[in-house]
């Protein structure tokens, strides 16, 4: 895997690193928000804080689609699974996810439910397929990533005229959130976040292209560079947002030029546009309700939305109070400033998605960072 | 593994204590797991006097599927066993073994399984000394599980355990993490996918015993089954009260088995290993056990991965291949249910 070493050589970690610490300029800050969990777990997987200048600052986003789904719409997939006689199939990474009162698909499967991991939605189809005589739902989250796929599917049981799969669409569009980040407004508990710019996604952007960001970079004044998710991409990275700012520039830049391209992949937004259409407003986890984010099947597949064809009864869905998630996904708040993080959450016992998902910033931070929290403050974590 | 119609299989009466038990004893575990001990086809095994403590260790085997590449349930059995009673640094010398067969399995499945037990018996130098069959409807089991226990004796003066490395002393591997369970999920119903690797399903105690000719003071030798290399090295870091520094490019890892990790999400470092132990020596026997390690087939691979360094808060910590340092935790819930 040749391709996999070529981007995580020790020699060029350290080149990009002494270009780093010399670009940056001493009296200010650099504070950059990673967009996706992918980019926050190379950061603790490899050790990228190791190489950075102190100034430098990784602020976690909220590009990892478990957590960010509402603590609503999990609980809606686990009284799918629970009372409605459906087999539900899911990614592995939902499933244990905490909903309202620690409740989780997990669970549900331990209590009797068909809740089944699927690795892809042709494993859901085929389920559907061997299962004729039951209902098979796939629990679609995601960003604009795994939609294609759910896409896919959706097509093939319209073409082999199964009547038993139906998709509970959770789809959300990464492009809406970086406003909303950015527009969300503080309270005296909780400053607005204080970003200097973006590293943008990297798989989505092979979808939908650089292009989506160019408003949010415009209006809001900060620079994006799209970035790939190996250790060497978000150094490389790293220094182009610092050159960047240090000129006043606030452009998308494309550092992962081996897979994105400014137009994205053309076949796939067809084919999502054909399956799927804009949801007038979604809620996401920590962000709220955010107009244009999200997907729901068109009229014309609506014979395959489970939530057109299950009666999902309206439910008062709570958050673990003291669980920061929300702050968390915000940005304003790190792991370590959840008095549950380490203690009573942890990867075993989770109370937020954070903790939960591989994608998570406080999985990332408990699994691979939590012995610096032991380092600078003298105390277990 | 539900056979054509014309396969002869497991059948109720397989378990009934009658007739045809008894063949399938004699046709098939009696064939092929045969010696003195089990031949007295008695309730239980007399065994010899022996002399010093005496070691025991016990192994369920729920593997799906149960034959993969380099071995089945039968060979992963034996070998699983052997290797936990070798690790406490004893001689393996006698294993019973349990079946929970289902009804409906085909008995050339069975046969398969258990003449490849009753071969990597042979190798590793152990007896199948007793057994049971028990036969489960069908829908109850999942073709085979099979229960194991060993039994074997512990030279005087040897204290290995996993609370004895203390700072300082240098952590080694035998060769490659990974393999077994990669091997396992290529073969997986909704994962099927193309690799060469085989699984490193092996028993160790003919290393063990070299190991220990070179080195008697070892403090730790433990076998990272479930939860890989990373679980090991933290129960290890946990028992004895002290921490680690592993070094990640000195962990033997093959490139196929990194591609495949990388393409499913995984980190080798939890993942199941059946042929691989760490050892845990003081520093100034660590070159010493590397050659002796070289110089087995079962540890061409090996290397030293890092040291025992003083921790309160047993953190297993690895400076990365890139440059930085990250910890190695425990895996968080199931990974990859049934790999053993």
């Amino acid at each position: 895997m040749k391709y996999i070493t070529e981007f995580r050589q020790k020699d060029v970690s350290a080149n990009l690193a002494r270009a780093i610490a010399q670009e940056v300029q001493p009296d200010r800050t650099y504070r950059i928000m990673e967009f996706c969990g992918g980019h926050t777990h190379a950061i603790f997987r490899y050790g990228v804080q190791d190489l950075m200048p102190a100034n430098f600052e990784f602020i976690h986003g909220p590009g990892c689609p478990v957590c960010v789904l509402p603590i609503r719409r999990l609980d809606d997939a686990i009284e799918l699974a629970e009372n409605h006689d459906v087999i539900l199939c899911s990614y592995g990474d939902m499933m244990r996810v905490p909903g309202t009162k620690q409740n989780s698909l997990l669970k549900a499967k331990a209590r009797g439910a068909d809740v089944r991991m699927v690795y892809s939605t042709l494993d859901a189809l085929k389920i559907a397929a061997d299962n004729p005589t039951k209902q098979v739902v796939f629990f679609a989250i995601g960003f604009e990533t795994t939609t294609p796929p759910t896409a896919v599917a959706v097509k093939k049981a319209k073409e082999a005229g199964l009547s038993n799969f139906s998709v509970f669409s959770n789809h959300v569009l990464t492009p809406a959130a970086v406003g909303a980040i950015l527009d969300t407004p503080g309270t005296p508990d909780e400053p607005p976040v204080e970003l200097d710019g973006f590293l943008g996604p990297s798989h989505v952007s092979t979808i939908i292209g650089t292009r989506p960001y160019e408003a949010a970079a415009q209006t809001y004044k900060k620079p994006v560079v799209i970035t790939g998710f190996e250790p060497l991409d978000v150094m490389m990275a790293a220094l182009m947002i610092v050159r960047q700012i240090n000129e006043g520039r606030h452009e998308v830049e494309n550092q992962y030029t081996r897979v994105v391209t400014a137009d994205g992949n053309k076949k796939a937004q067809a084919l999502v546009a054909e399956v799927f259409e804009l949801r007038d407003s979604f809620e996401w986890r920590g962000l709220g309700q955010i107009p244009n984010s999200a997907l729901k099947l068109r009229d014309s597949f609506a014979d395959f939305d489970a939530e057109k064809r299950f009666d999902i009864a309206p439910k008062q869905s709570r958050e673990v109070k003291s669980c920061e998630c929300p702050a968390i996904l915000r940005g304003t708040k790190g792991p370590l400033d959840c008095k549950l993080f380490g203690k009573t959450c942890t990867p075993e016992t989770p109370y937020g998605s954070c903790m939960v998902s591989s994608e998570g910033a406080c999985a990332a931070y408990y699994s691979y960072g939590r012995f610096r929290a032991d380092q600078s403050e003298g105390k277990v974590a | 593994m539900t056979g054509k119609t014309n396969k002869a299989c497991i059948e109720m009466a397989h378990g009934g204590g009658g007739r045809t038990m008894d063949r399938l004893i004699t046709d098939i575990f009696r064939k092929h797991l045969d010696n003195e001990y089990l031949s007295q086809a008695n309730d239980g095994a007399l065994l010899p006097k022996t002399s010093g403590r005496l070691v025991m260790a016990t192994d369920g085997h729920v593997i799906s599927p149960l034959f993969f590449p380099g071995g089945n349930i039968g060979s992963l059995a034996i070998h699983g066993t052997v290797n936990d009673v070798a690790m406490m640094g004893a001689t393996p010398l006698y294993i019973s073994a349990s079946f929970i067969l289902e009804e409906g399995f085909p008995l050339d499945d069975l046969e398969e399984i258990v003449r490849s037990m009753g071969d990597a018996a042979r190798q590793a130098n152990v007896s199948v000394v007793t057994g049971d069959t028990k036969v489960v409807e069908k829908g109850k089991g999942d073709g085979v599980f099979i229960s194991t226990t060993g039994v074997g004796v512990i030279e005087d003066g040897l204290a290995i355990g996993g609370d004895k490395a203390v700072p300082g002393q240098a952590i080694l591997i035998n060769g490659t993490v990974g393999d077994h369970g990669v091997a396992i999920l290529s073969k997986r119903e909704n994962l099927e996918f193309e690799t060469e690797i085989v699984s490193d399903s092996a028993a160790l105690n003919g290393l063990v015993s070299d190991m220990l000719a070179a080195a008697p003071s070892i403090s730790v030798l433990r076998d990272p089954t479930r939860g890989g290399l990373a679980a090991t090295l933290n129960e290890i870091a946990g028992q004895s009260g002290v921490g680690m520094l592993i070094e990640e490019e000195k962990i033997p890892l093959k490139p196929a088995v990194s591609g495949a990790c990388e393409l499913l999400g995984l980190d080798p470092l939890n993942i199941a290993n059946e042929g691989k132990l760490v050892c845990i020596c003081n520093a100034e026997d660590a070159d010493k056990l590397l050659s002796v390690m070289h110089a087995h087939p079962l540890g061409k691979e090996a290397s030293i991965i890092g040291k025992v360094t003083q921790d309160p808060n047993n953190m297993v910590r690895m400076t990365t291949m890139f440059g930085g340092t990250r910890m190695i935790d425990w895996l968080a819930g199931e990974q990859l249910p049934r790999i053993c």
